[in-house]
């Protein structure tokens, strides 16, 4: 096993390291930064941050993609998803976006409907 | 001829077992096989938990005023912080397990078994963690009142804009309470008696003239509070004392958002606390020499995975949980 090959750049090969063991310091770096960016964001919690887009706030959104930035290191590197073959990749992660986003898509755009007609509709609040 | 086939056995060889079409071990396949199942079945969760949480968006629990604790600060409001330092926990439990893997690589078995170790200990911090922070979500802290409708209302003081603890302010009321027995023929119905009774909390609520009710509401991104006299009216709607939270009822607001937090949290629980079982287990191994001796430590690799998968979730559950 002594033989393994990992790719050792990260950022689109702006980062390139010497060792395995340096890349997997620097990734924790970039994950704790996000980390505390997404913290530091949800305790102040700006007002221009405030306003709603696509029907969502944009600080919401923000808190998704940020997620979205973290899950990809800690599969690329930390479960080496970065040296597998791309036939590999592709069927772990496709299926998985794919589907939850189709899932994720139907559920709040219903969820979205229940609400209007709770609150626009003929059923009130404060039954 | 000859050329031809040795051509189609060429093609034919990548499938026909003993070679790695993918490059990957059987049972890192299946692990992965694993994984994507175990992370439609988390999807479909927090989905559902997004669906619940777009039916109520107006009225939801803020999650910054729920999870206010921190070990050994007793009364400061720390919102997110403690969750915070679980996700630090646990990314640098996925940082040790990842450098386990790569002292495999390398046959160390010395460096292996060091970063198992504090692998292991990372993930039974980030449970006595969870554990600590479901205890303050069942106990909970203020108290609330909840309406016939089932909606939470909140004590707010008017005058300092903080929120009211319903055992400061109720007032104590002495009651007559027997104890029931079975000799006379009484069916015990199993509620419970609360410590503060509602009439002690609309008597303390009536004297003092600061309190102020909190609905579920949300405008403007903070909980909408009623003034006095719409206070003293709500009051009046109010059925029961809840103080804490249980698969029924909660302090904190709609009814589903106990239920969803104990749920994902505790089935996100239950998946690190099988892979520190897993870990130990593998650890073991390690000690006895197992893999040395099989001559790769790919064991260690597969364990990694799922452990990395656990974390990977918790980055899910503690966005969409705790910060959205």
């Amino acid at each position: 096993m002594a033989e393994v090959q990992h790719k050792l750049e990260i950022f689109r090969g702006l980062l390139k390291f010497r060792s395995n063991q340096s890349k997997i310091w620097a990734v924790l770096i970039v994950l704790s930064i996000v980390t505390i960016i997404e913290v530091a964001l949800g305790i102040i919690k700006p007002k221009a941050l405030l306003e709603l887009f696509l029907g969502m706030k944009i600080l919401n959104w923000i808190f998704v993609i940020l997620t979205f930035v973290k899950a990809y290191y800690i599969t690329w590197d930390f479960m080496h998803m970065r040296d597998e073959k791309s036939g590999l990749r592709n069927s772990v992660v496709l299926p998985l976006v794919i589907l939850v986003l189709f899932l994720v898509a139907l559920l709040l755009v219903e969820a979205d409907y229940i609400f209007q007609i709770k609150y626009n509709g003929f059923l009130s609040w404060d039954f | 001829m000859e050329i031809q086939v040795a051509e189609s056995q060429e093609i034919k060889k990548d499938w026909e077992g003993g070679v790695k079409p993918l490059k990957a071990s059987y049972g890192k396949l299946m692990m992965w096989f694993f994984i994507v199942s175990d992370a439609l079945t988390f999807s479909g969760f927090l989905a559902s938990y997004g669906f619940t949480r777009f039916k109520h968006i107006t009225t939801w629990p803020i999650a910054d005023e729920v999870f206010t604790h921190f070990p050994f600060l007793h009364g400061v409001d720390a919102p997110m912080y403690y969750v915070a330092l679980m996700t630090f926990i646990l990314i640098f439990s996925s940082v040790t397990m990842v450098l386990a893997v790569d002292a495999g690589h390398h046959m160390n078995k010395k460096r292996v078994t060091l970063f198992m170790l504090l692998t292991i200990l990372g993930g039974l911090i980030f449970l006595g963690s969870q554990a600590w922070e479901w205890k303050n979500f069942i106990v909970g802290q203020y108290g609330a009142v909840e309406t016939r409708g089932g909606q939470i209302l909140q004590f707010v003081d008017g005058s300092t804009g903080k929120r009211a603890y319903i055992d400061d302010f109720s007032q104590e009321i002495q009651y007559n309470r027997i104890t029931q027995e079975n000799n006379q023929g009484i069916w015990f119905t199993g509620d419970e008696v609360p410590e503060i009774t509602l009439e002690e909390v609309k008597l303390g609520f009536i004297e003092n003239e600061n309190l102020l009710i909190r609905t579920e509401l949300i405008a403007e991104n903070e909980k909408h509070i009623l003034n006095r006299e719409e206070s003293i009216t709500k009051l009046n709607d109010a059925v029961r004392v809840v103080k804490g939270a249980n698969l029924v009822r909660n302090e904190y607001g709609n009814r589903l958002f106990a239920n969803y937090f104990f749920f994902i949290t505790g089935f996100h629980g239950f998946h690190v606390f099988s892979g520190v079982i897993i870990n130990l287990i593998i650890f073991v191994n390690i000690l006895l020499g197992t893999y040395q001796r099989r001559g790769h430590y790919e064991m260690v690799e597969k364990v990694g995975l799922y452990w990395h998968f656990v974390d990977l979730v918790w980055v899910f559950v503690f966005t969409f949980f705790y910060l959205v």
